[in-house]
C-alpha cells in the first residue's frame, strides 16, 4: 500500500505527513471498499450513512476537493440579506471522527476494468463499490454567447460558494434603477423552484436598498414550478418589479454578450447591470468519464440506485437520471439512504429494506413569507415514482407562511446535520 | 330515571333509533353543554362570543367562522386541512391542547368518553342535515384518539425502525434538537404512535407529517416508536 500524499483526516490535517505509516488505505486492508464521489447531499450523506451503520465492517472513502461545501440550498437567501455567507459553508471536519476517509482531490478519471478512481494528484484509489453524487455541470453552448470563461462577467451562482458570493457582489453594485436579468434554464435542472426564490429574493434585496430596480427573466420554458404562489407574493411585495418572458412571449430566444452586458431576447436588445446565466445542465462530468450517462443524466435502478450501465456504481442526486423525483438536496439526501442500505447490504449481507423516497423544498418569497412542496416516491421497476404530494395555497395566512418559513430553517439544521455529522 | 334509560337503549342498539338520539341522548348532551355555554352560543339566533357560535359546527373548517375570534394555531390548522367532523371533534374536545397547542379555549376537556358522544350527538342537530351524525358512533375506549389496541400492542422491529427513521432524519436532528422543527428523540412508544396515526388519519394537521405518515404501515410506525424511544 502505497503512500499517499493527499489524504487528509478531518479539517485538513495531513495524515501521512503526520504519522509514520500510511493508515488510511491500510486500516481498510480485507474489508470491502466503497469509494464516494463529491461531498454534497447526496454523497456526504452515503459516505456518512455507510460509515455509522456499518460500524468499521468498510472501508468508506470520500473524494471530494473542496474543504468546506457551501449549501446552494438557502443561498437565495443570502442574496436576498436574509441569510450570511457563513451561515452556508460546512467542514467535513466531523465526516473523518466518524469513519470516513476524506480525501480533498478531484476525480479524474474511473476504470471499471480494474475498478479504480483516478485522482488529480496522480494516485488511484481501488473500489468494491463507487458511488458518484458530483452534482451537475453546465451543458456547453447552451445559452448563445456564455461560455464558462464568461461566469465572472455573468454568473450562474448555480454551484455553491465563490459564485453566489460573485453574484451577490454585483447586484449590491447595480446602480439605482438598473437592471437584473436571469436567463433561466430549461428542464431538467437542478431545484425546479430555485431561479424563482432567486428572483423574489434578489426582488427582496433591491426593494429596500435599489427600490426603482428592475428584474427580467427570459426563460425557456412556458411554466414553472410553484408558479401561482411566486406569482401571487410577487404581486403582493414587488409590484411592478419583476418582468416574466415565457417561453410563450420568446423567453427561449435568448443570446447575451458578456463583454458588452446586453441580453437579447426575441430580438429585441437590453443593456443590463447584471446577468444572471442558468445554463442548461447535465451530470456532473465525472459520471460521463465513468460511461454511465446516456444523454445528459445517468440512468439508474430505483431500488437501490445502481447504475443502469454497470452494478458497482451508483450514481445519486442530481447526476442520476431516476424518474419522477425533484432534483434537490432533500431528494439527493432521501436517494443516499436507500443507496447506503443497499450497498451495506451487498457488502456486508446486512438487511435490506425496501426503497422509500421524500422530497419537500420549502422556498422563500419575503422575509417571514414560505411555502413549500413535497411529495412521497417509491421504487418500480421502471423509476422512481411519485406516490402522494402536496403544494402550499395561494392566500395563506401571514402566520402560516411565517411558520412555513421557520420550519425550512429546522430543515436545513436538520440536512445539514444529516449530511456531515 | 327516563333519561337514563333511553341512554342505555341508544347505546344497546347500535344503530339507533332517530326518537332514542333525539330525545333521550341530545338531552344528556344538552346538559353537558352547560360547560360550553359561558363561551359558546348553539340553536336559534346564536352568536359569536368569547368562542364561536357552534351552528353548523360539523362540517365547518377549523377557524373559519367569520366574525369569530380565532387564535393563530386554529386558524392555521384549518388552512392545512383540519374540519370539525364527529372524529376531529372528539379528539379536539377531549383535550383541546393536545390538538391544538395554542387554542383560545382555555377548557380541560372532556375525558369521558360517554359526555363527548352525547355533547356532538347533541351539537349536530344544529348542524346541516348531510353533516349530521344520524347514529351513536362509538368511539375508542382509551383516551388514544382513534388508535386501536391491537396497533398499539405490536411490536415494531428496531433495525427496520433505525432505517425508516433515516428519512425523518433530512428535518428531525439526531441530536434532538429543537431548532424550527422539534427534535422526537426519546418519547414514549405509546405517545410516539398515536401521534403518527393522528397524522396518518389527518387528525392532526400538518401536510408534510400527514405525507409522510400516510404512506407507513402499523408495523413501520411501531418500528419507528421502538427505535426512537431509545434515542437520546
Ligand atoms: C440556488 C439554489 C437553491 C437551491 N435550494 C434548494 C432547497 O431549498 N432545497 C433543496 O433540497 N435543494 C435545493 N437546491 C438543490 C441542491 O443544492 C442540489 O439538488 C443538491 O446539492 C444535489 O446534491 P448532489 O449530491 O447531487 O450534488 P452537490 O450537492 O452539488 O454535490 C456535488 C459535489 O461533488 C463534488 N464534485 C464534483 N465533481 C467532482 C469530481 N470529479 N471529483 C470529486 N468531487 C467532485 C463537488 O465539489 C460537490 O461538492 C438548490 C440549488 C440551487 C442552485
Amino acid at each position: 500500500m502505497k503512500l499517499n500524499r493527499r489524504i487528509f483526516m478531518g479539517n485538513g490535517v495531513i495524515a501521512a505527513t503526520t504519522l509514520a505509516t500510511p493508515t488510511v488505505f491500510a486500516n481498510g486492508h480485507g474489508k470491502p471498499r466503497v469509494v464516494v464521489v463529491g461531498g454534497g447531499a447526496g454523497g456526504a450523506t452515503a459516505a456518512r450513512y455507510i460509515a455509522k451503520d456499518s460500524k468499521g465492517k468498510i472501508n468508506v472513502t470520500l473524494i471530494e476537493p473542496s474543504r468546506m461545501y457551501y449549501t446552494c440550498f438557502f443561498s437565495n437567501l443570502y442574496l436576498g440579506g436574509v441569510k450570511a455567507i457563513d451561515d452556508l459553508g460546512h467542514s467535513y471536519g466531523k465526516m473523518a471522527a466518524g469513519g470516513v476517509n476524506v480525501v480533498h482531490d478531484w476525480a479524474v478519471g474511473v476504470d471499471r476494468d480494474t475498478k479504480t478512481v483516478a485522482l488529480a494528484s496522480g494516485d488511484t484509489v481501488p473500489y468494491d463499490k463507487l458511488i458518484l453524487s458530483p452534482g451537475i455541470d453546465f451543458i456547453k453552448d447552451a445559452v448563445d454567447g456564455w461560455n464558462l470563461s464568461s461566469q465572472n462577467a455573468m454568473p450562474h451562482a448555480y454551484k455553491g460558494g465563490s459564485q453566489t458570493e460573485l453574484l451577490k457582489a454585483q447586484i449590491a453594485s447595480m446602480p439605482q434603477g438598473g437592471t437584473y436579468a436571469m436567463v433561466a434554464p430549461p428542464n431538467p435542472y437542478r431545484c425546479p423552484p430555485g431561479p424563482y426564490e432567486r428572483v423574489s429574493m434578489v426582488a427582496h434585496y433591491l426593494k429596500s436598498n435599489n427600490p426603482t430596480a428592475k428584474i427580467i427573466v427570459a426563460d425557456p420554458k412556458p411554466k414553472f414550478s410553484k408558479q401561482g404562489l411566486f406569482q401571487e407574493g410577487w404581486a403582493k411585495h414587488y409590484d411592478g418589479m419583476i418582468e416574466w418572458i415565457s417561453s410563450d412571449f420568446g423567453g427561449g430566444n435568448v443570446s447575451v454578450d458578456p463583454d458588452a452586458m446586453t441580453v437579447t431576447i426575441d430580438g429585441a436588445m437590453v443593456k443590463v447591470d447584471v446577468c444572471n446565466v442558468i445554463p442548461a445542465m447535465k451530470a456532473g462530468r465525472i459520471a460521463e468519464l465513468a460511461g454511465v450517462t446516456e444523454g445528459n443524466f445517468a440512468p439508474v435502478n430505483a431500488s437501490d440506485m445502481s447504475s443502469k450501465a454497470n452494478a458497482d456504481i451508483y450514481v445519486l442526486g442530481d447526476a442520476s437520471h431516476q424518474g419522477d423525483m425533484p432534483k434537490s438536496g432533500f431528494s439527493a439526501n432521501s436517494q443516499a439512504k436507500v443507496c447506503a442500505n443497499a450497498v451495506r447490504g451487498s457488502l456486508t449481507g446486512s438487511k435490506v429494506f425496501p426503497a422509500k423516497f421524500s422530497n419537500t423544498c420549502w422556498s422563500l418569497i419575503h422575509k417571514n413569507d414560505g411555502i413549500k412542496v413535497g411529495a412521497t416516491y417509491k421504487a418500480t421497476d421502471e423509476k422512481i415514482a411519485k406516490v402522494d404530494g402536496f403544494i402550499s395555497a395561494t392566500n395563506e395566512s401571514a402566520d402560516l407562511r411565517k411558520a412555513t418559513y421557520e420550519e425550512s430553517e429546522g430543515w436545513y439544521a436538520g440536512i445539514t446535520a444529516d449530511m456531515f455529522g | 330515571m327516563y333519561c337514563k334509560l333511553v341512554l342505555v337503549l341508544a347505546v344497546m342498539l347500535s344503530h339507533g333509533s332517530v326518537w332514542a338520539e333525539s330525545i333521550g341522548v341530545s338531552s344528556k348532551g344538552a346538559d353537558i353543554f352547560k360547560k360550553c355555554q359561558a363561551c359558546h352560543q348553539v340553536g336559534e339566533g346564536a352568536k359569536n362570543r368569547v368562542g364561536p357560535q357552534l351552528n353548523n359546527i360539523f362540517g365547518r373548517t377549523a377557524g373559519g367562522l367569520p366574525g369569530a375570534k380565532y387564535s393563530k394555531s386554529m386558524i392555521q390548522a384549518g388552512e392545512a386541512g383540519l374540519v370539525w367532523n364527529n372524529e376531529t371533534l372528539n379528539s379536539f374536545i377531549e383535550n383541546p391542547k393536545r390538538l391544538i397547542a395554542k387554542t383560545r379555549m382555555s377548557f380541560r376537556g372532556l375525558r369521558k368518553e360517554n359526555d363527548r358522544e352525547n355533547l356532538l350527538l347533541y351539537l349536530s342537530e344544529f348542524s346541516k342535515d348531510d353533516t349530521k351524525i344520524k347514529v351513536l358512533k362509538k368511539f375508542t375506549k382509551n383516551n388514544d384518539h382513534s388508535v386501536d389496541p391491537s396497533i398499539l400492542s405490536i411490536v415494531g422491529d428496531s433495525e427496520y425502525g433505525e432505517y425508516l427513521a433515516s428519512e425523518c432524519k433530512a428535518c428531525h436532528q439526531n441530536s434532538g434538537a429543537n431548532v424550527g422543527i422539534p427534535g422526537i428523540n426519546a418519547w414514549p412508544t405509546k405517545d410516539f404512535v398515536i401521534v403518527m396515526h393522528a397524522y396518518k388519519q389527518k387528525q392532526k394537521p400538518h401536510p408534510v407529517m400527514q405525507m409522510m405518515a400516510g404512506r407507513l404501515s402499523n408495523e413501520e410506525i411501531a418500528a419507528l416508536a421502538v427505535y426512537f424511544k431509545d434515542l437520546e
